[in-house]
């Protein structure tokens, strides 16, 4: 009951002073509007760096040779280069349970040409099980297989960007490429990946064979690709990996010649870095609110003073302390809440648009969050003057002109 | 019967040692039901502040004050408020509307302070207003209403209280001579249907109305003479 009337005398007053109530929800909105639209872009970047990180398949091991030296001094100085035997050896169901697939990889840079086009790319020497293994689906034609491998066959998969750049508008199937000389039939064309650090996109791939064969000679492989299970086994696919390669090598740790690159430890430090950067931008939000916030006892303060006699008056005719204390903060707080719902709009509207390449996703914590909080800055921020308000004697408040 | 006013040996006193000003000083009044007392006096003479002791708008410093027999003597600030709430209909100089509410509203408000429903007060309002001769201006803003008007507003919000005393300070000071007259008329029908008035005024044609005078002069109280023997 009192609060009802104390909300009507209130909204009163709001209504009384139109334009000073509106510029002061303007403060709050801004406010509002800010936390869940920098959230949201935050976590829309984040999302974008997730994904692009997860098509190069989340359950990705690459092992790379690496020569251990530290500060120039070669620690294992019987340096071992990766081979296809190691390859062969990771594909291997007792002993890494947890791998699902294993393919080395030769790579060179080689310059592709047909009829007067040319393109400079990097070709891929390696195992048919490669497409699974780094999530790489042909978007038409087809793999080549283990007997293409066996038989050394001068085919390839292309990526979608060498087959923009040679075949510009004819069909790329059954056409034959020469790279570095060699000529190469292309059977299929991968699925666009796009654009990570580096185009994954650019690149020819073709069996091991072929690629040896043909182009670089036999010898090490430039890296193995390791398929975990799952992505929840990546870390059980790895000591499997070191396990094997170790024995292999006859290494142990701080002379191994050998690399392991974990994708879904680079997914976690990068959800972590984009976190922090969230974190900053809700931060950043947060400190418009609060000068919102300010902004709403700066107004009431000025209301109080203003209306000093009038609240002498309403406790002369017998206005309790606890009716004027209620009223006001109810003021504060209808108008932050104002601010935070015409703030919530415009932040719905604003995280529909596309900055950047980056689509904002609106956190439903964000939401509730700013809300809440604009409910409590009115709350805090009204009590002040509120209860200054409250307090004045009614004879001195009477007598304010 | 109950005086409606009560007041013991009252003093009022601002300041310490040196600067001490004893405003009011040793004030001992009663007020019974249906009086229609004048406090006169000059600027200086206390009666403003007799006045906010009266309309519970004060507390004294020392002495007793009773106002239906309830002393209020150690009210607190939301207890003192209820008293003016319940038992005391203020008119002042000022007339102390609240500005951009309508005229039925202001006369609304002390009832939805105590608690009265809506419709209820909005009734009890505009029968007030219309007691005053301002029923046809209801939805009026104060500022769209004359000198006169608002004053009579004020009483009609004073009367809606229905309040044991009424309590009207100056409450020509800021009228000319017509709407002087419309007021003080309207206080006589008041007295007429009972009611208790005390006026504060320092003019002898206001004081002329009520059928008690009572004269203060340096917080204390000069005479205290009844109309009749005048």
């Amino acid at each position: 009951m009192i609060l009802v009337e104390a909300l009507r005398s209130g909204w009163q007053a709001i209504v009384a002073n139109r334009l000073r109530s509106i510029l002061t929800t303007l403060g709050i909105m801004i406010g509002v509007a800010a936390v869940i639209i920098l959230v949201a872009f935050g976590q829309g970047a984040s999302n974008s760096v997730t994904s692009s990180i997860q098509s190069l398949g989340s359950n990705l091991l690459t092992i790379t040779p690496e020569n251990p030296n530290r500060g120039g001094e070669i620690v294992n100085p019987s340096i071992q280069e990766l081979t296809v035997a190691d390859a062969a050896a990771l594909n291997d169901a007792v002993l890494a349970p947890d791998i699902a697939g294993a393919a080395p990889e030769r790579r060179a840079p080689v310059t592709c040409t047909i009829g007067d086009l040319s393109h400079s790319t990097q070709i891929v020497g390696t195992w048919p099980s490669y497409f699974e293994i780094t999530n790489s689906p042909v978007a038409e034609g087809a793999y080549f297989t283990n007997t293409d491998e066996l038989s050394a066959r001068r085919i390839t998969v292309i990526g979608s960007t060498v087959a923009e750049s040679l075949f510009p508008d004819s069909d790329p199937l059954g056409k034959r490429i020469s790279c570095n000389g060699a000529p190469f039939t292309v059977v299929g064309v991968q699925q666009e990946k796009g654009a990570s650090f580096t185009n994954p996109d650019d690149v020819i791939v073709a069996p091991l064979s072929a690629v040896e064969n043909s182009i670089t000679g036999y010898g090490e492989v430039s890296l193995i690709s390791v398929q975990a299970t799952s992505p929840d086994t990546t870390d059980l696919a790895e000591a499997q990996a070191i396990a094997i390669l170790d024995e292999r090598h006859g290494t142990v740790e701080g002379t191994r010649d050998f690399e392991i690159f974990n994708q879904a430890s680079l997914l976690e430090t990068a959800n972590t870095a984009l976190g922090v950067f969230t974190a900053l931008l809700g931060a950043v939000g947060a400190i418009s609110l609060l000068v919102g916030g300010i902004g709403i006892t700066n107004i009431m303060l000025v209301s109080v003073t203003e209306r000093t006699r009038e609240i002498g008056i309403r406790k002369a005719i017998g206005a309790s302390r606890r009716f004027i204390l209620l009223q006001f903060l109810l003021e504060a707080t209808v108008l932050s809440v104002f601010g935070a719902t015409a703030g919530l709009v415009i932040a719905l509207l604003v995280s529909q648009v596309e900055v950047a390449g980056i689509s904002p996703s609106v956190v439903p914590i964000s939401v509730v969050g700013a809300y809440v909080i604009s409910v409590a800055i009115g709350l805090f921020f009204g009590s002040y003057p509120a209860k200054r308000a409250a307090s004045l004697r009614p004879i001195e408040a009477l007598r304010h002109e | 019967m109950i005086p409606v006013v009560e007041m013991h040996d009252i003093t009022k006193v601002y300041g310490e040692g040196e600067a001490e000003v004893r405003a009011v000083d040793g004030v001992s009044l009663t007020v019974e039901p249906g009086e229609y007392v004048a406090i006169m006096g000059a600027s200086g003479s206390g009666k403003s502040t007799l006045m906010n002791i009266i309309g519970a708008l004060d507390v004294a410093t020392t002495g007793t004050y009773r106002i239906d027999g309830v002393d209020i003597g150690d009210l607190d600030d939301d207890a003192l408020s209820l008293v003016r709430n319940r038992r005391i209909g203020f008119i002042f100089q000022a007339f102390n509307l609240i500005p951009r509410m309508s005229a039925a509203a202001n006369v609304e408000l002390p009832l939805m302070y105590r608690g009265v429903r809506r419709g209820e007060r909005r009734r009890r309002a505009l029968d007030a207003l219309g007691k005053v001769g301002l029923a046809d201006r209801s939805h009026h803003q104060p500022n769209e209403l004359s000198g006169g008007q608002q004053q009579r507003v004020a009483v009609a919000r004073a009367l809606a209280m229905e309040p044991s005393l009424m309590l009207a300070d100056e409450p020509t000071g800021n009228l000319d001579s017509r709407s002087t007259a419309d007021v003080l008329d309207l206080l006589d029908d008041i007295h007429d249907e009972g009611k208790t008035i005390v006026i504060i005024t320092h003019e002898d044609e206001v004081a002329a109305r009520a059928g008690r005078v009572i004269t203060l002069r340096d917080g204390r109280i000069e005479s205290d003479v009844l109309a009749s023997s005048r």
